[in-house]
C-alpha cells in the first residue's frame, strides 16, 4: 500500500536556504511527521525538526504544510493525492534556527507576562469548591499545546515584526481569558489584556481559530467575550470611581511579571567572563539565608487586584527590552512560502 | 580549553516533567538558586502526554479511601517490592500535592459537591484519579511549568546534560557531584554548569524499544549518567508494558490507549468476542475480582457489593493476557486484540469523558470509537526500575546527587498501578527540592569543578565528528530497539537475554564507529542521537542483565523459563554499579516493612 511520496522541505539557517526536493518511501497511514523522520534517518541525518508525543498532545511539531500551519504529526499523508507534492515550511512568524526549528522564545517571553493565578485563599485542605459547569469554560481555553500555531497565523504579528512588542497574540488571549473566568480568580485581568497586551489590534478575523489543532474557539469564546468585558470595564462607574483612569506603573506579579532579566536563558548569554570555580568558596547557600536575588513574590491583595488593572503606556518598557533581544522575523523563507500560506488563507476565506 | 558558557547555581535540576518543574518549585521555596535544564521545549516533557490522571486518597467520591488503602493497593500492585517508605510517604502526601496544584491555577473536573472528581483505574480499590478528561498531564505540567515561570526560575530549554561533573576528575565517582555538563541544541556549544546539587528528573527509557509509549526524550539519560557517576540503580530488570497500545496503521504503533478507557467500563475481547480477562484472573487477586460478568458490570455503579471487573486487574496481569490471546491466534486482523467502549456507553459520554482518545483514533486511525472497537496490543510505557535513592530526601548514593519521578527506582516495586507516576512525581519532586537545597546550605565548602571532567565530557560529545567510521546512528539505534523488542520484551527467557548481551556488545562497538554528517554542530539531530546512543546502550545492558539474574517472574518482568513467583526473590531487590565500563549486579535485602504497615496486609478484603 506504500508509495514514494515528492517532499520539498525548506532547509536552511537564519543567513538563509532553500528548498530541497526529495523522494520517500512511505507507508498507508502515515503522517507527515513519519516522512521527516524516514527522511532523517536515510536521507538527510542532520534535517532539524522538532517532536515529541506524535499525537497531537505536546504542540512541538508544528510547520506549514502545502502553506497550512499545522501539527505534522497530525498531517495524514492520505489527505494530498500520492502524485502531489508535499512542501513542509518552518513557522513564518518566528525566527528559523535550522529546517524546520524556528526560535519560539517569543511565546515565552509573553507568557511571563501574565500575572499568575491569584486565588482567595490557600488551598492546603482541600477547601475549594467550583462547579463543573463553572470550571469547564475555562477548561476549554487549558486544552491549549501551546504549539503556537495561532501565533504564528495571526496576521498583526505574521509579517509585522513591529507589533510584537504590543502583542501577545491569541495564546496568550485565552490565557487571560480562561483566569479571567476562572471562578475563584481574585485579579482584574481586562485592562492588562486590553493596554498591556494589545487586545485592540485584534480584529476578529479568526484566522487562529481556524488552524487550532485542539479546536479551541479562540476567537468566540475567548477574544470575543473578553474584549466584551473590556468595554465594559471602561463604562464601569465603581472602576471609574476607583481612579483606574490614572496611568500607573504596572505592578509585577511575581519577579517574572513581563520585566527584568528573563529567566528563560538562552545559548551565550551566560557568564562570558569565568568565575574561576576553586574561588567558588563556601557556598553562597551555606547559611540559611536565601541566595535568590528577587524578593519572593508576595499574595496579591485586593488592593494588587485594583492596581495592576491600572497600566500605562510606560509599562511597555520592559516588553520593548524583550523585543530587542528577539531576531527579527525570517524573510528568508521567502515568497515561496507566503504563496502558499495566501494560496491556503484565500481558500480558507472562500469557503466561509 | 574550558573556557564554555558557565553558570554557577546551588541546585540544577535535569528535567521539566512534573517531578523536575515540582522539585526546581521546592528548592525555589527553600531560598536555593535554582535552575531548569531540558531537552525538548518548556511544557514539552512525557508529563504533557499523561492522561488518565493522579492517585491521591482525598475520599471525594469514596469516603471510604484513606491512605492505608492507597498504601495498600499500590504494595500489592507492586508485589510487595516497593520501597514501603516510599509508598507510605506517597499515600500520605499526594492528596496535598493534588491541591496544592489546584491552589496554583489547575482546573480539575469536579463532583456534584464542587470537588475534586476521582476516577476509576486499575489496581485501586477506590475510585482516586484526579483528572481533566483524558489529559490529565497537560493539566499538571501546565500549572508546574505557570508556577515555575511565574516564580522567576532560570530555565535553559533544549539543553542537553550529557555528564555530571565531580570534583576530582572522576566524574562524580568516589566524591562529591561539583556539576553537569550540557550541550545547546541550537548552537551546539557547550555550557558546563557549577552546582553543588543535581536534581536528576529525566524520566524513562522506553526509547530502546521499537513499539513504546515513549518520544525520543526517554534514551535513559538520567538513569545513565547517574551510573556512570558511581550511582546504583535499582531493579532494571522492571518495565512496564502497557496493556493497550494502538497496533494500526503501523506509524502509530505503540502509542497510548489510556487505562481510563477500562476505567469508564471499557472491556477487553478476543476474536470470538469472548471477554477473556474472566480466564486469567491470578491467585493473588481472585478474592477482589469478579468472576462474572454480572457483577463486574454492577461494580461501576456499585462498588461497595460487587468486586471489580478483571480488566482492571494491575497492568502487567492485564498486558500478559492479552499477549497470550494473541499467541493462541484469538487476536484481531493487525494482531492486537478488542478494546471495546461503543457497545457500553454512549456515543456522548464516551467523547465527553474520553476526548483525546475520540480525537486520536478518528484521526490517526479512521476508526470511530464510539462505534467501532479499538484494536490494542502492549507498548512499552515505564521502568520501575531506576536510581537508588534514600526515601525521605531523594538522596542518591552520590554526595549531591538526587533523583525524582520515573528516573528514580524503588516506589513502584515490579509494577507500577496507572495514576502513581503523577502522584510520584509531585510527592518526591517537592521532598527532592527541600533536601538538595537543605544539603546545599549545610555545604561547608562548595565543591569544585574537575577541569579534566569538564574537558573529557567536552571530547566525548563531539567525538561522532572526528570519527572516520561509517555507522549511521539512527541504524544503530534502530537495531537496538528490534533486539530489546524481540530478545528483552515482554516475556523473556535466559537464552534469549543472553543473545541480547552479545547483540549489545556489538552495538556498542559499532556506536563507537558512528560519524555524523551534514552541517556542524547547530541543530543537528544526527549528532544528537549518536550521543543518545551512549545512554541507551548502557540502560538497555542494565535491563538485561537484570533481568537474565532475576530467576523469577514477577510484576514487570516474566521469565518464560521461570513461571513462577519466588518469595526467595521477593526478598531482595538488584542492585547494579558500574566500573570502567563493567556491570556488576548484586543483591541487596530489602528494607523491613514496620509491624503496623504489615497488619494493613493481614486484613481480608
Ligand atoms: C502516553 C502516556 C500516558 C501516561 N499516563 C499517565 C497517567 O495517566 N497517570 C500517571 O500517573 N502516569 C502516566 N504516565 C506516566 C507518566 O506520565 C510519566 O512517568 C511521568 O510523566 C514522568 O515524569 P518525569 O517528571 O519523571 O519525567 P518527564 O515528564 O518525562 O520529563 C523528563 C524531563 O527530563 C528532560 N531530560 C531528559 N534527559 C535530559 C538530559 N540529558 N538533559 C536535560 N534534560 C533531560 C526532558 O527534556 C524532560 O523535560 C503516562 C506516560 C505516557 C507516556
Ligand atoms: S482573531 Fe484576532 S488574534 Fe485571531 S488571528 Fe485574527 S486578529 Fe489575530
Ligand atoms: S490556542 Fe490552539 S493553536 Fe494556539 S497555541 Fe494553543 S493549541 Fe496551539
Ligand atoms: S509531536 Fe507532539 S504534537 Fe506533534
Amino acid at each position: 500500500m506504500g508509495h514514494q511520496q515528492s517532499m520539498r522541505v525548506w532547509r536552511g539557517d537564519a543567513s538563509g536556504g532553500d528548498f530541497r526536493s526529495y523522494s520517500v518511501p512511505v507507508e498507508e497511514g502515515e503522517v507527515v511527521l513519519d516522512a521527516i523522520h524516514r527522511l532523517q534517518a536515510e536521507q538527510a541525518p542532520d534535517l532539524a525538526v522538532r517532536w515529541n508525543c506524535k499525537a497531537g498532545k505536546c504542540g512541538s511539531c508544528s510547520a506549514e504544510i502545502n502553506g497550512k500551519p499545522a501539527l505534522m504529526c497530525m498531517t495524514r499523508l492520505s489527505t494530498f493525492e500520492p502524485t502531489e507534492t508535499v512542501t513542509v515550511t518552518p513557522m513564518r512568524a518566528f525566527p528559523v534556527i535550522r529546517d524546520l526549528v524556528t526560535d519560539v522564545t517569543f511565546n515565552y517571553e509573553k507568557a511571563r507576562e501574565v500575572p499568575a493565578f491569584a486565588p482567595p485563599h490557600s488551598n492546603a485542605d482541600g477547601s475549594f469548591r467550583m462547579q463543573q459547569v463553572d470550571v469547564e469554560r475555562g477548561q476549554e481555553f487549558r486544552k491549549c499545546i501551546e504549539c503556537f500555531l495561532c501565533q504564528n497565523t495571526c496576521h498583526v504579528i505574521r509579517d509585522h515584526e513591529e507589533n510584537k512588542p504590543a502583542f501577545a497574540g491569541p495564546r496568550f488571549f485565552i490565557r487571560y481569558a480562561e483566569l479571567d473566568m476562572h471562578p475563584l480568580d481574585t485579579l482584574d485581568r481586562r485592562r492588562m489584556a486590553q493596554e498591556d497586551e494589545g487586545l485592540g489590534y485584534c480584529n476578529i478575523t479568526k484566522c487562529c481559530s481556524e488552524v487550532c489543532p485542539e479546536g479551541i474557539h479562540i476567537t468566540d469564546n475567548g477574544i470575543i467575550p473578553l474584549k466584551e468585558r473590556v468595554v465594559d470595564t471602561k463604562y464601569d462607574p465603581v472602576f471609574i470611581s476607583l481612579g483606574i483612569g490614572r496611568r500607573k506603573q504596572r505592578r509585577l506579579v511575581g519577579p517574572g511579571g513581563g520585566s527584568g532579566p528573563s529567566p528563560i536563558k538562552r545559548p551565550g548569554q551566560g557568564q562570558s567572563s569565568l568565575r574561576s570555580a576553586a574561588s567558588a568558596g563556601p557556598a553562597s547557600g551555606a547559611t540559611a539565608t536565601p541566595t535568590f536575588a528577587p524578593a519572593p513574590p508576595r499574595a496579591p491583595t485586593a488592593v494588587d487586584k485594583v492596581a495592576s488593572t491600572a497600566s500605562s503606556a510606560a509599562s511597555k518598557v520592559g516588553t520593548a527590552a524583550n523585543a530587542e533581544s528577539m531576531k527579527t522575523a525570517m524573510p528568508a523563507i521567502g515568497a515561496a512560502v507566503g504563496v502558499g500560506f495566501l494560496a491556503w488563507a484565500i481558500r480558507k476565506t472562500r469557503k466561509k | 580549553m574550558t573556557d564554555f558558557e558557565s553558570h554557577d547555581y546551588d541546585v540544577v535540576v535535569v528535567g521539566a516533567g512534573g517531578s523536575g518543574l515540582r522539585a526546581a518549585i521546592a528548592a525555589h521555596e527553600a531560598g536555593a538558586r535554582t535552575a531548569i535544564v531540558c531537552k525538548s521545549l518548556l511544557g514539552k516533557a512525557h508529563t504533557v502526554m499523561a492522561e488518565g490522571g493522579i492517585a491521591a486518597a482525598m475520599g471525594n467520591v469514596w469516603p471510604e479511601d484513606n491512605w492505608q488503602v492507597h498504601f495498600r493497593d499500590t504494595m500489592r500492585g507492586g508485589k510487595m517490592l516497593n520501597n514501603w517508605r516510599m509508598a507510605q510517604l506517597h499515600a500520605q502526601e499526594a492528596p496535598s500535592r493534588v491541591w496544592e496544584l489546584e491552589e496554583w491555577g489547575a482546573l480539575f473536573d469536579r463532583t456534584k459537591e464542587g470537588k475534586i472528581s476521582q476516577r476509576d483505574f486499575g489496581g485501586h480499590r477506590y475510585a482516586r484519579l484526579a483528572h481533566v478528561g483524558d489529559r490529565t498531564g497537560l493539566e499538571m505540567i501546565r500549572t508546574l511549568q505557570q508556577r515555575a515561570v511565574d516564580l522567576g526560575i532560570d530555565v535553559f530549554m533544549e539543553c542537553t546534560i550529557t555528564r555530571l561533573l565531580g570534583e576530582s576528575g572522576s566524574g562524580g565517582r568516589g566524591d562529591r557531584v561539583s556539576g553537569a555538563f550540557a550541550y545547546w541544541r541550537e548552537t551546539g556549544s557547550f555550557i558546563t554548569f557549577r552546582a553543588p546539587a543535581i536534581i536528576l528528573a529525566t524520566g524513562g527509557i522506553g526509547r530502546s524499544f521499537t513499539v513504546t509509549s515513549n518520544s525520543w526524550e526517554y534514551s535513559g539519560d538520567g538513569h545513565a549518567m547517574a551510573l556512570w557517576a558511581g550511582a546504583s540503580l535499582l531493579n532494571m530488570e522492571f518495565v512496564q508494558f502497557h496493556p493497550t497500545g494502538m497496533v494500526w496503521p503501523p506509524s502509530v504503533k505503540g502509542l497510548l490507549i489510556t487505562e481510563s478507557v477500562r476505567g469508564e467500563g471499557g472491556v477487553l475481547r478476543n476474536s470470538d468476542g469472548k471477554r477473556f480477562m474472566f480466564d486469567y484472573i491470578p491467585e493473588f487477586f481472585k478474592a477482589e475480582t469478579a468472576d462474572n460478568e454480572a457483577e463486574a458490570d454492577a461494580w461501576y455503579d456499585d462498588h461497595k457489593n460487587n468486586r471489580r471487573p478483571p480488566e482492571l486487574l494491575p497492568r502487567d496481569e492485564v498486558a500478559r493476557a492479552i499477549n497470550s490471546e494473541i499467541k493462541a491466534g484469538r487476536g484481531s486482523p493487525h494482531g492486537g486484540v478488542f478494546l471495546d467502549i461503543a457497545t457500553r456507553r454512549s456515543a456522548e459520554d464516551i467523547k465527553r469523558r474520553l476526548p483525546s482518545m475520540y480525537h486520536q483514533f478518528k484521526e490517526l486511525g479512521d476508526v470511530d470509537i464510539t462505534k467501532d472497537p479499538m484494536e490494542v496490543a502492549p507498548t512499552c510505557h515505564y521502568v520501575m526500575g531506576g536510581i537508588e535513592v534514600d526515601a525521605d530526601t531523594e538522596a542518591a548514593t552520590v554526595s549531591g546527587l538526587y533523583a525524582v519521578g520515573e528516573v528514580s527506582g524503588g516506589m513502584h516495586g515490579s509494577n507500577r498501578l496507572g495514576g502513581n507516576s503523577l502522584s510520584d512525581l509531585l510527592v518526591f519532586g517537592k521532598r527532592a527540592g527541600e533536601s538538595a537545597a537543605g544539603y546545599v546550605a549545610a555545604l561547608p565548602s562548595r565543591p569544585a569543578v574537575a577541569a579534566a571532567d569538564v574537558q573529557a565530557a567536552a571530547d566525548e560529545a563531539l567525538a561522532p565528528f572526528a570519527n572516520p567510521g561509517a555507522e549511521n546512528p539512527y541504524a544503530v539505534m534502530k537495531d537496538l530497539q528490534e533486539h530489546m523488542q524481540s530478545l528483552v520484551g515482554i516475556i523473556r527467557k535466559g537464552d534469549e537475554l543472553e543473545i541480547a548481551l552479545k547483540e549489545i556488545e556489538r552495538l556498542k562497538e559499532r556506536a563507537r564507529n558512528v560519524s555524523v554528517k551534514g552541517s556542524g554542530r547547530s541543530y543537528n539531530p544526527g549528532w544528537h542521537t549518536a550521543l543518545d546512543l551512549r545512554a541507551m546502550l548502557t540502560v538497555s545492558e542494565c535491563i538485561a542483565r537484570a533481568a537474565l539474574t532475576r530467576t523469577e517472574s514477577r510484576g514487570g518482568h516474566t521469565r518464560d523459563d521461570y513461571p513462577a513467583t519466588d518469595p526467595e526473590w521477593g526478598k531482595v531487590n538488584l542492585v547494579i554499579t558500574e566500573r570502567r565500563g563493567v556491570l556488576q549486579v548484586d543483591r541487596k535485602p530489602l528494607p523491613q516493612m514496620p509491624d503496623d504497615l504489615k497488619a494493613l496486609f493481614e486484613e481480608t478484603h
